[in-house]
């Protein structure tokens, strides 16, 4: 799979973005407070998740001026999010020149059955996953970066844990099987064998693996880098809190040094009050958006 | 010879996958007193306005300006835009330790991103690799302290000077060790000097 050029070269910006931060932003401003905190790249969106939430109604991709606005304001990779199995948004979005696509389930779905084909597009795509199943059906569909869904826009660091822990448990259970035991793995899994078997040899996913969905403090973002995340997107947890710029500094600095905690809690000390949060007891079955995607 | 990779972000894993690769073990650097064990450094693509802003913030960018003057760096992509002297637009400062201008993503966005043929002339031998150029930048023009290693077209895509090695793409991707290897070559050749 690494030997396809075009795939190569996607997952090559997926390797540069590593150790670093991925912020959801709504304006331009935003998008310049973003990258002068050291973010990676921004995710440019009309509404950042927790408004999406509260907003209700059908969530879309967002306006093409937004998208140029912050694509003019910022030299640091901007990525946007389609609806899952919507690949008219897709061919839109890279038309529009994003340096990523981002098939996510923060968006309401425009397909129940087929998520995106991703191998016929020249930028890159990340798509959402709850366990290894799901990750590896979605790299077959050409995704060049997998993340966790987590349950966006709550705040709340449960599900991208739950998540992470699926996938990384599913990864070390590969490597205990035999080589005979592959097929039926596979097929439990829902996954091509093929993938199966290149993560026996790897050890890990076949493309960089980040986290999302509700990380709302520096020490959720060490958290899930010493969960095995590459690196972390933050969508409201920035914006949602009293103080972004302090807020996205620090996080920035926890994931780099996911594991100086003398400096985590330094760079945690008066961040002001990071966003309230949701329980996930809190928000119905049918309004989670991590059940979103197959 | 204790070779060290700047881990602060970027693909810090690819290089040192391709250092174990050639039978050498590289410490990950986010520290200035990991730095100050090594006796070369590797900085890795990433994106430069991080690298930039979590070195200053936390008390690397000065010693590594200091180990760049007596110690041998490799920068790739990233590394090669925070080590130059001039980068046009670029709202940062940078290391000044070779004397080249850079224009950075001079190829366009992610979709211009491309793997093509690159001319490597190193230590007297000509060669062809695999060059993979990833939202790139282009070095426009070199200083005369600086040495021409390799071409893509006309663009210039490596150099060097007497104590940096800087090349546009990532040959950490391809594992093609052409590179690296020139790179340890220069370290050795230092610390004997």
């Amino acid at each position: 799979m690494q030997n396809d050029k075009n795939m190569k070269i996607k997952i090559g910006l997926a390797e540069m973005l590593k150790g670093g931060v991925i912020m959801d932003v709504t304006t331009p401003e935003q998008a310049k407070i973003a990258e002068e905190a050291g973010a990676v790249a921004v995710m440019a969106l009309e509404r950042i998740p927790a408004d999406i939430r509260a907003h209700g109604g059908v969530a879309r991709m967002s306006d093409p001026t937004v998208i140029r606005a912050i694509q003019k304001t910022v030299s640091i990779p901007v990525m946007a999010k389609c609806r899952i199995g919507h690949f008219a948004e897709a061919q839109v979005l890279e038309a529009l020149g994003v340096d990523f696509i981002d098939e996510s389930e923060v968006l309401t779905p425009a397909d129940e059955e087929f998520h995106v084909d991703k191998w016929k597009f020249k930028v890159p795509f990340v798509c959402g996953c709850r366990n290894l199943g799901e990750a590896l059906r979605r790299i077959a569909e050409g995704a060049a970066m997998i993340r966790t869904k987590g349950e966006a826009g709550t705040g709340n660091i449960v599900e991208a844990v739950r998540h992470m822990r699926a996938v990384q448990g599913g990864i070390r259970r590969i490597q205990g099987l035999g080589d005979e035991e592959l097929v039926t793995e596979a097929k439990n899994l829902g996954a091509p064998v093929e993938l199966v078997r290149e993560v026996k040899k790897l050890g890990k996913l076949p493309v960089p693996n980040f986290s999302a969905g509700g990380v709302a403090t520096p020490a959720d973002a060490s958290l899930m880098m010493q969960l095995g995340a590459e690196t972390v997107f933050v969508g409201s947890g920035i914006f949602k809190s009293s103080d972004p710029v302090k807020m996205s500094k620090a996080i920035v600095t926890a994931v780099t040094h996911y594991m100086d905690f003398k400096l985590i809690a330094k760079v945690s000390a008066g961040l002001g009050e990071a966003m309230r949060g949701l329980e996930m007891g809190a928000i119905p079955e049918e309004e989670r958006m991590a059940g979103r995607g197959w | 010879m204790q070779i060290g990779v700047l881990a602060v972000q970027g693909d810090f894993s690819k290089h040192q996958d391709m250092l174990r690769q050639m039978g050498i073990e590289s410490q990950l650097v986010r520290t200035p007193a990991v730095l100050s064990k090594c006796d070369g450094l590797i900085i890795p693509g990433g994106e430069s306005t991080t690298l930039t802003t979590v070195m200053q913030k936390h008390g690397l960018w000065q010693p590594l300006q200091e180990f760049g003057r007596r110690k041998v760096i490799f920068g790739t992509c990233a590394g090669l835009i925070i080590m130059a002297n001039e980068v046009p637009g670029h709202p940062h400062a940078t290391l000044d330790l070779i004397d080249i201008t850079v224009e950075r993503n001079a190829y366009g966005r992610q979709v211009d991103s491309f793997i093509d043929k690159v001319k490597l002339e190193l230590s007297g031998a000509s060669s062809v690799v695999e060059g993979v150029f990833i939202r790139a930048p282009k070095i426009k023009a070199c200083g005369t302290s600086v040495r021409i290693l390799g071409y893509h077209r006309q663009d210039i895509v490596a150099a060097e000077n007497e104590h940096i090695l800087v090349c546009t793409f990532h040959p950490e991707l391809t594992g093609d060790e052409r590179l690296h290897r020139y790179f340890l070559h220069k370290v050795s050749r230092h610390i004997h000097d």
